[in-house]
């Protein structure tokens, strides 16, 4: 270690622009100077803090972390120095056992048992060590290096909760470390022991089992003991202990050598003793108890707990209100309600002046520019397409916070468990409502997050229906209209009758595939409730902050694109024959009325002949029935890329059409514009049809094919079709 | 007896699981083994799902599950 001395002083930022020649080797493993990056996997059970504790390793806030199952969807990896090795971070998606049943847990489980690593980090919850040590039992009887990281210290002291670390260590013959990722405690020690761990030699562990299953262990182990037998880096009671509780890897590996002729009578005799003794052969019964038995010791020498720990009490006297009989689901009603009235209320405050910020913003540039054509792709184009984009920011915001609020504090279980009996009525799992809220956001975190679904059928259904939670990206279009067509103070209201009655439809739609296409058993619901956890305004403000960089930076990229394209799209061909007839007919009338509305005749004629007014056209018979014009049915055509892009074409498409150049806002031109029963018709089609390209994708992966998003294509749209000329014939008849 | 038998705020010790396959497998891995203890909390308006405790472990379970879990009410 006497080369690493040297840096340990050096500051941490300072060593990544260091030279090569500075880092230091791995003296005992041997892997090659400066490359030596350590490969850390964290594994632990889901909401144990385990991406807070990453974070905190890396000092960076790049995984994102929650406290209901299935936020870290997927494995990521983070980089960062320290002590001038490079440790590579694999984070695990939260795992209860080895024995998988979620789709992610596979996903944990592969990694494991199959992937190249150096060390796994054990993430526990220290206020819930019994059942954490399921796993970590599970985890050491892989045979490789563990270090357990003790988390939550914070919140064990609170509770009164002591854990004697030496004798843990002792117990279980593993490193372990006290930390508290929200405080930022014992950070650099579990650092320090990963770096010793992985550069001495592998420590057996010292899992006691049973006295009747130690003494068959024992007697394997002196058999292949005599044989002179050995096997990898195993040594031989690990060998015993993986034969006896029936390890397929090591079977799978040994079972050619000839050994196995005398050993599998011994097995064989031994195993009939652990059946007998614990009155079952079900071999995963028998490790199940096994480890019990080893966390409930262990728990009973190391942990000091006098009474019931004060975070669960407190937790029990929530639920007791939350979960309530009668007021849990009014109560949840209540909540979403508030979100969607604080989405329109608050989120509107700002709009007006950024509204006019842009407006003014558009004539200050255009002022600059000469050149008509040039001018007109700058303002029309590119300002008012991104703006009109980027006008709904603090709407975005506000449902972000809420969304993020629903995760971090450990509300959503509980409203899965409250709405389980209900969803299982219309063919959805309880837990199907974790991706449908997150849908609620954005649809392709959703998409992901439906692997905490177990059933294959569920999870397709889950995933057909999660388009019908309107996303954050719809919302810009339903502000927009439902601004334009209803008084400031029933347009929340309206907005949550929006986002409701889309979810309704989603239901409807779970049970219709449930009994036509995706017929299958009912899958068992067993959930976690997690403790809630106050949410930590940093968390909030990462997921948040996130979110609203994407949002803008989309706006500032293919939102530019898109508006540019449009533009474009809407311009050209030039019909310059148009033009002079038109031009001709002004100069002959004085009257100032006439040569306006010619004007305006004009460039609405210009527009219809334009390639986008050509596709309009061309669609228009599709979306006639609906009450759509050529124009609402290319925003709509637009919105297959991305939502946003349906309001800035929008605000392309009607600020060119717009001669009147003292209207700004896109808000009052619609007004203007259209009539009530197509604005209703519009928002149920965008509500229902097709999620954007990128949330397409993501779902033929999840789903398993393109071919799925076809069926999605054509199940969607004709949903939305019908659904809109329903609302439509309706609303014309009001 | 059945789990779903306990009324509220009573405890017992889990006997054994009818439960097979990734279900019982579950049941393990948060707890639910012969000899633990078990703790109905609270259910649900129509008892359709009800919410367990395991040692410090809140759980959540369909009648249908529950049913599955034998006890001796202590």
């Amino acid at each position: 270690m006497a080369g690493c001395n040297s840096c340990e002083d050096v500051e941490l930022q300072n060593r990544v622009k260091e030279k090569k020649e500075n880092y230091c080797t791995f003296e005992n493993s041997g892997k090659p100077t400066g490359l030596g990056a350590i490969k850390v996997v964290m594994a632990g059970q889901p909401n144990v803090g385990k991406s807070m504790l990453i974070n905190a390793l890396s000092g960076t806030n790049k995984g994102k972390v929650g406290n209901f199952s299935g936020v870290t969807v997927d494995s990521l990896e983070v980089c960062f120095e320290h002590h001038c090795h490079k440790f590579d971070l694999i984070d695990l998606p939260g795992t209860y056992s080895l024995e998988a049943f979620s789709q992610e847990e596979i996903v944990a489980k592969d990694f494991l048992l199959n992937e190249d690593y150096d060390v796994i980090i054990n993430v526990v919850d220290s206020t819930n060590l019994e059942r954490n040590l399921l796993l970590t039992t599970e985890l050491l009887e892989l045979n490789k290096k563990v270090v357990v990281a003790l988390n939550m210290a914070d919140e064990a002291r609170s509770d009164g909760i002591d854990i004697d670390l030496a004798q843990f260590k002792k117990l279980l013959g593993v490193d372990a470390v006290i930390v508290s990722a929200k405080n930022k405690e014992g950070i650099d020690e579990l650092l320090d022991t990963v770096h010793t761990v992985a550069d001495n030699a592998r420590e057996p562990n010292n899992l006691v089992y049973s006295d009747f299953l130690e003494e068959e262990i024992i007697k394997v182990e002196k058999f292949l003991s005599e044989r002179g037998f050995s096997y990898k880096d195993l040594t031989n009671r690990e060998v015993a202990i993986a034969l006896l509780l029936k390890n397929e890897k090591v079977y799978k590996q040994i079972h050619e050598n000839p050994i196995m002729v005398e050993l599998f009578p011994l097995i064989q005799d031994a195993l009939e003793h652990i059946y007998t003794h614990l009155e079952t052969k079900d071999i995963n019964e028998i490790k199940a108890i096994e480890h019990n038995g080893i966390a409930r010791g262990v728990v009973l020498e190391v942990v000091n707990q006098k009474a019931q720990p004060k975070s669960l009490s407190l937790t029990q006297k929530i639920d007791s209100v939350l979960v309530h009989k009668l007021f849990g689901l009014p109560i949840f009603l209540l909540f979403m309600w508030l979100l969607f009235q604080a989405t329109f209320e608050f989120g509107n405050l700002p709009m007006e002046y950024i509204d006019s910020a842009i407006g003014a913003f558009g004539d200050f540039i255009g002022g600059f520019i000469s050149n008509d054509d040039i001018r007109s792709l700058v303002v029309d184009g590119i300002i008012s397409g991104v703006g009109a984009v980027l006008l709904f920011l603090p709407n975005i915001i506000i449902l972000y916070i809420g969304i993020a609020l629903l995760e971090t504090t450990g509300y959503m279980s509980r409203v899965a468990f409250l709405l389980d009996g209900f969803f299982h009525k219309f063919g959805l799992h309880g837990k199907s409502f974790i991706p449908l809220v997150t849908g609620f956001g954005c649809s392709v975190p959703a998409y992901m997050a439906a692997r905490t679904l177990k059933s294959e059928k569920d999870r397709l259904i889950t995933l057909f229906i999660i388009g019908f939670m309107s996303c954050g990206a719809r919302l810009p279009i339903y502000v927009l209209f439902t601004g334009a067509f209803f008084s400031q103070s029933v347009a929340g209201n309206v907005l949550f009758l929006i986002y409701v009655s889309g979810a309704i439809f989603g239901l409807i739609m779970a049970k219709l595939l449930r009994v036509l296409v995706f017929r299958s058993k009912d899958e068992p619901f067993v959930m976690e409730m997690p403790k809630y956890r106050l949410p930590s305004f940093k968390l909030i403000w990462h997921t948040v902050y996130s979110n609203a960089k994407g949002y803008i930076k989309k706006a500032g990229t293919f939102i530019l694109l898109a508006s540019m394209f449009v533009w474009f799209a809407s311009n050209y061909p030039k019909n310059s024959n148009l033009e002079l007839t038109y031009q001709s007919k002004i100069e002959k009338t004085d009257s100032s009325e006439e040569k306006k509305s010619l004007a305006l005749e004009l460039k609405q004629k210009e527009l219809e002949q334009s390639y986008l007014g050509q596709i309009g056209k061309a669609t228009e018979p599709f979306f006639a029935p609906l009450g759509f014009d050529w124009r609402l049915s290319v925003a709509l055509e637009a919105g297959l890329a991305a939502k946003e892009v349906v309001v800035s074409t929008l605000g392309v498409l009607y600020s060119i059409g717009e001669v009147d150049e003292s209207s700004h806002s896109l808000k009052e031109i619609i007004a203007k514009e259209l009539t009530l029963p197509v604005a209703v018709s519009f928002i149920v089609f965008v509500m229902l049809y097709l999620p954007c390209f990128a949330a397409s994708m993501v779902f033929a992966k999840e789903s398993g094919g393109f071919k799925y998003v076809v069926y999605l294509f054509v199940f969607t749209t004709t949903a939305a079709w019908v659904m809109s000329f329903i609302a439509y014939r309706v609303t014309l008849l009001l | 007896m059945e789990l779903t038998k306990l009324s509220k705020g009573q405890k017992g010790v889990v006997k054994g699981l009818k439960a097979s396959g990734a279900l019982k497998q579950r049941l393990f891995s948060l707890g639910i083994v012969r000899g633990a203890t078990i703790e109905v909390v609270d259910c649900s308006l129509s008892k359709a799902t009800i919410e367990v405790k395991i040692g410090n472990t809140l759980v959540a379970l369909r009648d249908s599950e529950a049913k599955d879990i034998e006890v001796e009410a202590q």
